[in-house]
């Protein structure tokens, strides 16, 4: 897709855009050709406002100044057209995420677009979030507008698409038409194989409890008390709306954000907060958010990444020992699956789904008593998705507990043993997975309170 | 890792390139005392050099070393020469000052989180300031040496042949090699400036470990501030160790450190120092106006930057 939006130039092939063959060697010859790029890692400036973004670029100017009128009220009128009710002078950081990538469609629109990529728009949407945004798409194709929708969400894909071309290690791996696209076939499609129903078996015994969190109040809500407990070897999931105060919580347990208030405790021993290395020693990990930006150092090798947490395991008098360092993360790439071909590749040079294993690999060599994972297969593939799972399976076997963040719906119903519903900063009510259902929890999420 | 051999390996390409052009142009270049006297120079840029380098890899800047001079060398050769302390006290005196100021960026950097540039640029200015106010403006010096000629025997003296700051320079690369490329506490260094929130979600303490680099260029600037004062054996307040901050940024970047942080090496740094050394030298040995100093050094920092940058780029694409 980045060689359609001139980012990459092809290697081999031809392209043909309304019949004539064409070539892309610059994203400026791609926009003239009216294809718009809506990319997965969402690039705005934040610094400037709605308007300024969907003009960046090609600003009206008058006199070689931006006329700022003319920019906002065409801005206005794309909005409009969008349903959103925002103003075009609004900042884009005050912007959701949700909002942002509207931004982004907006600016694809204005642009009068012929074709529109969209790369996993809704990696970092939640579910209402979606539904309106797969109307907006909806629209723009009655519009007559072609759109390559990417996406690893199968069930969106089969809501959206009228046809579906399976990509699998750079090749086609097979097209569905619109009435054959069912969950089955694109799965069969994608890994080239059968996949099991990628849930894990609900474990229900009795075991000892493990992290106690107690009357927690982070930064993000000071005046709201969480409070809940994890079991030994348990797959504890938080489900929430994106802003229901989730990842909040589990970085002021882990003590990259600071603590309000409350007190957490892991095997009866209480967890002094607000420092990260303290409950790194105490055994908790935490598989942040954005992989890019906090899990990982991208430029580095994987080998340098999955080691960071534990150098001083082999060091000798503050001195790293390359050779214990490189077993040790040879071996722990290997036991994870890592897909390259040595631990001295950088990690940015890996897909998401490797990036990840590298982040989990990381707190796998701390052999941590609690790990903690925000949204763990955001952006990840579902052959690896599969292979995360089975890592948290095995994980919990051997006694680790896990508190896991999701937004997506299929992650929760299907490895959770138990699910903490969040909605504004609190927790509205603890479900086991026999209880759960999609719509039980979207009425938590949105803040009735558990009978 | 390859990436940042290549670097140096250009500027070393570059260093020989220069040094058999200008020996071929002035064959007094390779005189045993020119070459001794260039040593000494680089023994004494080197060290604080590597301080700043430091701080560099750690993604942040410290302008103030030149002015630190200045002042540490106003106060030793007072202590030295008007209050009669010991030698011993007093260098570890200015080690101490030089060490504590870079504690002082360190905390208004990492924990009152105020930007690097200008919390070393009012230290530029301050130091200064109070270093010609202590001096009354007037030079300071130290005189015959009398009662410390071992002390200024470190920065005049030699040992076998080789000019003592740089041997001092040679075994504080070598610790200062080690630290960085070797130690956890270095690659936490490299983390922390590459990626300070991915480090910080590692466990590492970032505010303590760029603050620690620093205390580091403190340290290293007191050692360079005794040899320099010693070297030219007076003080004046208000000229001493002026640009020497830029020098050793030059070098530092010149060796490979990038500005933003995570990149360098020693090795890069002590690259850098010689270039720069030699170009002086160069200015002096080929007749060129010593008023075009700063212009032929420029010249060939921004060269030197521009080669590297069109290296990497085709290296990248190939």
């Amino acid at each position: 897709m980045k060689v359609l939006g001139g980012l990459v130039r092809p290697d081999e092939g031809e392209m043909q855009f309304e019949g004539q063959p064409v070539q892309i060697d610059s994203v400026r010859r791609s926009v003239e050709l009216g294809i718009a790029f809506i990319h997965q890692e969402l690039n705005p400036l934040d610094n400037l406002d709605i308007a300024g973004n969907v003009f960046l670029g090609r600003e009206p100017s008058r006199w070689g100044l931006v006329d700022r009128a003319k920019m906002r009220d065409q801005a206005a009128g794309v909005l409009d057209q969008l349903g959103l009710k925002l103003s075009p002078d609004t900042p884009l950081s005050q912007l959701s995420l949700a909002q942002r990538q509207m931004v982004e469609i907006a600016k694809a629109i204005s642009l009068q677009a012929k074709v529109l990529i969209m790369d996993e728009p809704t990696s970092s949407l939640t579910l209402s979030e979606t539904e309106r945004l797969i109307q907006v798409v909806r629209e723009l194709r009655d519009r007559g507008v072609g759109i390559v929708y990417i996406s690893h969400r199968l069930g969106e894909v089969r809501q959206l698409a009228d046809r579906v071309v399976a990509l699998r290690d750079g090749q086609n791996a097979g097209e569905l038409a619109r009435d054959e696209i069912d969950h089955e076939r694109m799965v069969r499609l994608m890994v080239g194989r059968d996949l099991e129903r990628m849930t894990l078996p609900v474990d229900r015994s009795e075991k000892p409890e493990r992290l106690r969190v107690q009357g927690l109040r982070t930064e993000r809500y000071p005046d709201r008390e969480v409070s809940f407990s994890v079991a030994k070897g348990e797959i504890f999931c938080l489900a929430g709306l994106v802003g229901a105060g989730r990842s909040e919580v589990v970085q002021t347990i882990f003590g990259t954000d600071p603590a309000v208030g409350g007190t957490v405790s892991l095997d009866g021993i209480p967890l002094k907060l607000g420092s990260p290395k303290v409950a790194i020693d105490a055994g908790v990990g935490l598989v942040p958010e954005d992989r890019r930006g906090t899990g990982l150092l991208v430029d580095w090798t994987i080998r340098d990444n999955i080691t960071l947490p534990t150098l001083g395991h082999y060091a000798k008098g503050g001195l790293v020992q390359g050779r214990r360092e490189s077993e040790a993360a040879a071996e722990q790439s290997k036991s994870i699956g890592v897909k390259a071909p040595s631990t001295a590749v950088k990690a940015a040079n890996l897909s998401g789904g490797n990036q990840q294993k590298v982040v989990l690999g990381k707190w796998l060599l701390a052999q941590p008593k609690v790990l903690i994972l925000d949204e763990p297969t955001r952006g990840v593939d579902v052959g690896a998705k599969a292979e995360i799972y089975e890592i948290m399976r095995r994980l919990t076997d051997q006694g680790v507990s896990i508190l896991m963040v999701s937004s997506d719906m299929e992650e929760v119903l299907g490895v959770s043993d138990r699910v903490g519903v969040m909605h504004e900063g609190t927790l509205t009510g603890i479900l086991s997975r026999d209880e759960c259902t999609e719509e039980g929890i979207m009425r938590l999420a949105v803040g009735a309170v558990n009978p | 890792m390859k990436g940042l051999l290549r670097k140096e390996t250009g500027i070393f390409v570059l260093l020989v390139v220069l040094c058999v052009a200008v020996a071929t142009m002035n064959p007094r270049f390779l005189g045993g005392e020119n070459l001794q006297n260039m040593a000494r120079l680089i023994g004494m840029y080197g060290i604080f050099s590597i301080g700043l380098g430091v701080v560099i890899i750690t993604g942040g800047i410290d302008l103030s070393v030149g002015s630190m001079f200045a002042l540490l060398g106003v106060l030793l050769a007072m202590m030295l020469t008007e209050k009669h302390m010991s030698p011993t006290a007093a260098v570890l005196a200015t080690l101490g000052m030089g060490t504590a100021l870079g504690a002082l960026h360190g905390f208004l950097i990492t924990k009152v989180r105020l930007q690097p540039f200008i919390v070393t640029l009012c230290g530029l200015l301050f130091y200064r300031g109070i270093a010609r106010f202590i001096a009354n403006d007037e030079t300071k010096g130290f005189g015959s040496a009398k009662g410390f000629e071992g002390l200024r025997d470190l920065a005049t003296g030699t040992y076998l042949g080789l000019p003592m700051p740089f041997i001092i320079l040679l075994l504080l690369s070598v610790v200062m090699g080690v630290v960085l490329h070797r130690s956890v506490y270095g690659r936490h260094l490299f983390a922390a400036g590459r990626n300070e929130d991915a480090a910080r979600y590692s466990g590492i303490n970032t505010p303590r470990t760029i603050g620690s680099a620093y205390v580091l260029s403190g340290l290293l600037a007191g050692v360079a501030a005794i040899l320099i004062a010693f070297y030219t054996n007076s003080v004046s307040p208000s000229s001493h160790g002026n640009f020497y901050e830029l020098y050793g940024i030059a070098a530092a970047v010149l060796g490979g450190c990038s500005l933003r942080g995570g990149e360098g090496t020693v090795v890069g740094i002590l690259l850098g120092t010689v270039l720069l050394q030699v170009l002086q030298n160069l200015v002096n040995l080929l007749g060129i106006p010593s008023s075009l100093n700063f212009a032929v050094m420029g010249a060939v920092i921004l060269l030197g930057v521009l080669a590297d940058q069109l290296l990497s780029r085709r290296a990248a694409s190939r």
